[in-house]
């Protein structure tokens, strides 16, 4: 198959890869662009582990093919973190150990992020409704719950 | 292995003509929820995908000038859902579209696939027939408009020709004293597919029933339009006869299968029970706005 170049935008840097037709943008992201963060759990949209954002929309990268991120903008977990410096979500997740395997972890974090955007004060059944799309088999949810709710009532402290 | 190609033309023509050329190899991408999971899978291996999302017309929501709506085949259903207007004239539309997946999901799935997958159970096809919803559709003869409820034509499968590819969805404008809403039964709270759907588009003027549609999703090969429960809404003042005859025309209606989330019988139970809920909701937003 001839390789497709892909001029795109990730976490606000230009960058161009080469990918198959048939790629998906978890492919590209893991493969050739070197970001393997966005993790590949069921690849068929139904864990939410691959979670990105595209044009500022929460995806599963799963569920795009790589050529239609030509001329848009991507945003993965290693865009979180400003340098050394933890997004609050992270820092979060951390102290209240809102993860075990980490496996689901970059995924419910670029989700709740993109939660936190949209609405900064979710409550408990907003947040568990927006990461119904976002599976973990090791804290039964409830820390990650948490973990947002904290994070969400910090943030608009500040 | 075949050589998969990717198109991303910028106009409706270039994609009618590339579509239809590739024949059968070729699959239409709106938001690929489906069709990435079915390549994925194996069962599908198209030659020529042709992404539809480059197109202006696909990806557009307007309001036309009588106060109805044209919504693309391509829209999500959050980009719909960040319509400042939609929901408020459309909220038993948009709760069904937005029913449709996840979060990350609605981020790209689109009323346009929904309906061309041609599944008995989508969520946003019962909403969209109750609405009265009028496709779009083009191919190489030109351009055609079809009843939404005449597009599926069983599991899988619908009645657009070979090469014509849906464009949009045309909802019309609402006389005052209308709305809609689609519930649906699923054996969980969330991520599940309809056991049963409903939706229903009311107009009450006075407190009785002036015009009234219901569409009946994941009960018979293809989502239904019944008309015999829209007759019995119409003229009452939805007291409990008029409900009860409602009810019992969705479960005459229903042809179901029995599958590991229902039996036919309980399928056949509950479209009545939730035609009851749908209309008192919908009942409920149509007055409150007056």
């Amino acid at each position: 198959m001839a390789k497709v170049h892909v001029t795109t935008t990730i976490n606000g840097e230009p960058m161009e890869f080469l990918c198959e037709p048939d790629d998906t943008m978890l492919d590209a992201l893991r493969g050739p662009l070197a970001l393997t963060g966005s993790k590949e759990g069921c690849a068929s949209g139904d864990c939410g582990a691959c979670s990105i954002t595209l044009d500022d929309r929460l995806i599963c990268s799963c569920l795009m093919l790589a050529v239609e991120a030509q001329d848009h903008e991507i945003k993965t977990i290693e865009g979180m973190a400003q340098g050394d410096k933890l997004h609050p979500l992270q820092q979060k997740f951390l102290e209240m150990a809102a993860l075990q395997c980490g496996i689901c972890t970059s995924g419910m974090l670029v989700a709740s992020d993109a939660l936190l955007r949209k609405n900064p004060e979710p409550s408990e059944e907003e947040v568990r409704f927006w990461l119904a799309g976002n599976l973990c088999r090791c804290t039964g949810y409830d820390k990650i719950v948490r973990a947002v709710m904290e994070t969400a009532a910090e943030m608009r402290a500040q | 292995m075949t050589e998969l190609r990717y198109l991303a033309p910028g106009t409706l023509d270039e994609a009618v003509g590339a579509f239809a050329k590739a024949g059968s190899a070729a699959r239409i991408l709106a938001g690929g929820t489906d069709l990435l999971v079915q390549m994925r899978s194996g069962l599908l291996k198209p030659g020529v995908i042709v992404d539809i999302k480059k197109i202006p017309e696909m990806t557009a929501i307007e309001q036309t000038a009588d106060g109805g709506f044209r919504i693309g085949a391509a829209v999500s259903g959050m980009a719909l859902a960040e319509h400042k207007n939609f929901g408020r004239v459309w909220p038993g539309v948009l709760e069904a579209v937005n029913l449709i997946g996840s979060k990350q999901v609605q981020g790209r799935a689109s009323a346009g696939g929904n309906l061309c997958n041609g599944s008995p159970a989508g969520d946003s096809v019962p909403a969209m027939v109750a609405a009265g919803a009028i496709v779009t559709v083009q191919g190489p003869d030109g351009r055609r408009e079809m009843k939404v409820e005449d597009v599926p034509a069983g599991p899988g499968r619908t009645n657009l020709k070979p090469g014509e590819i849906l464009v949009s969805f045309t909802l019309p404008p609402r006389p005052p004293g209308s709305s809609d809403a689609y519930l649906r039964m699923i054996p969980r709270t969330e991520m599940d597919i309809a056991v049963v759907g409903v939706g229903v588009s009311l107009t009450v003027k006075d407190g009785t029933v002036t015009a009234a549609r219901v569409g009946l999703g994941a009960v018979a090969p293809t989502v239904l339009l019944v008309e015999d429960a829209a007759k019995a809404l119409i003229g009452s003042k939805l007291d409990d006869a008029a409900l009860a005859k409602a009810a019992a025309a969705c479960s005459a209606a229903c042809r179901p299968i029995d599958d590991k989330r229902g039996t036919i019988a309980y399928r056949t139970r509950v479209a009545g029970v939730l035609l009851k809920r749908t209309v008192a909701i919908a009942a409920q937003r149509a007055t409150q706005k007056n």
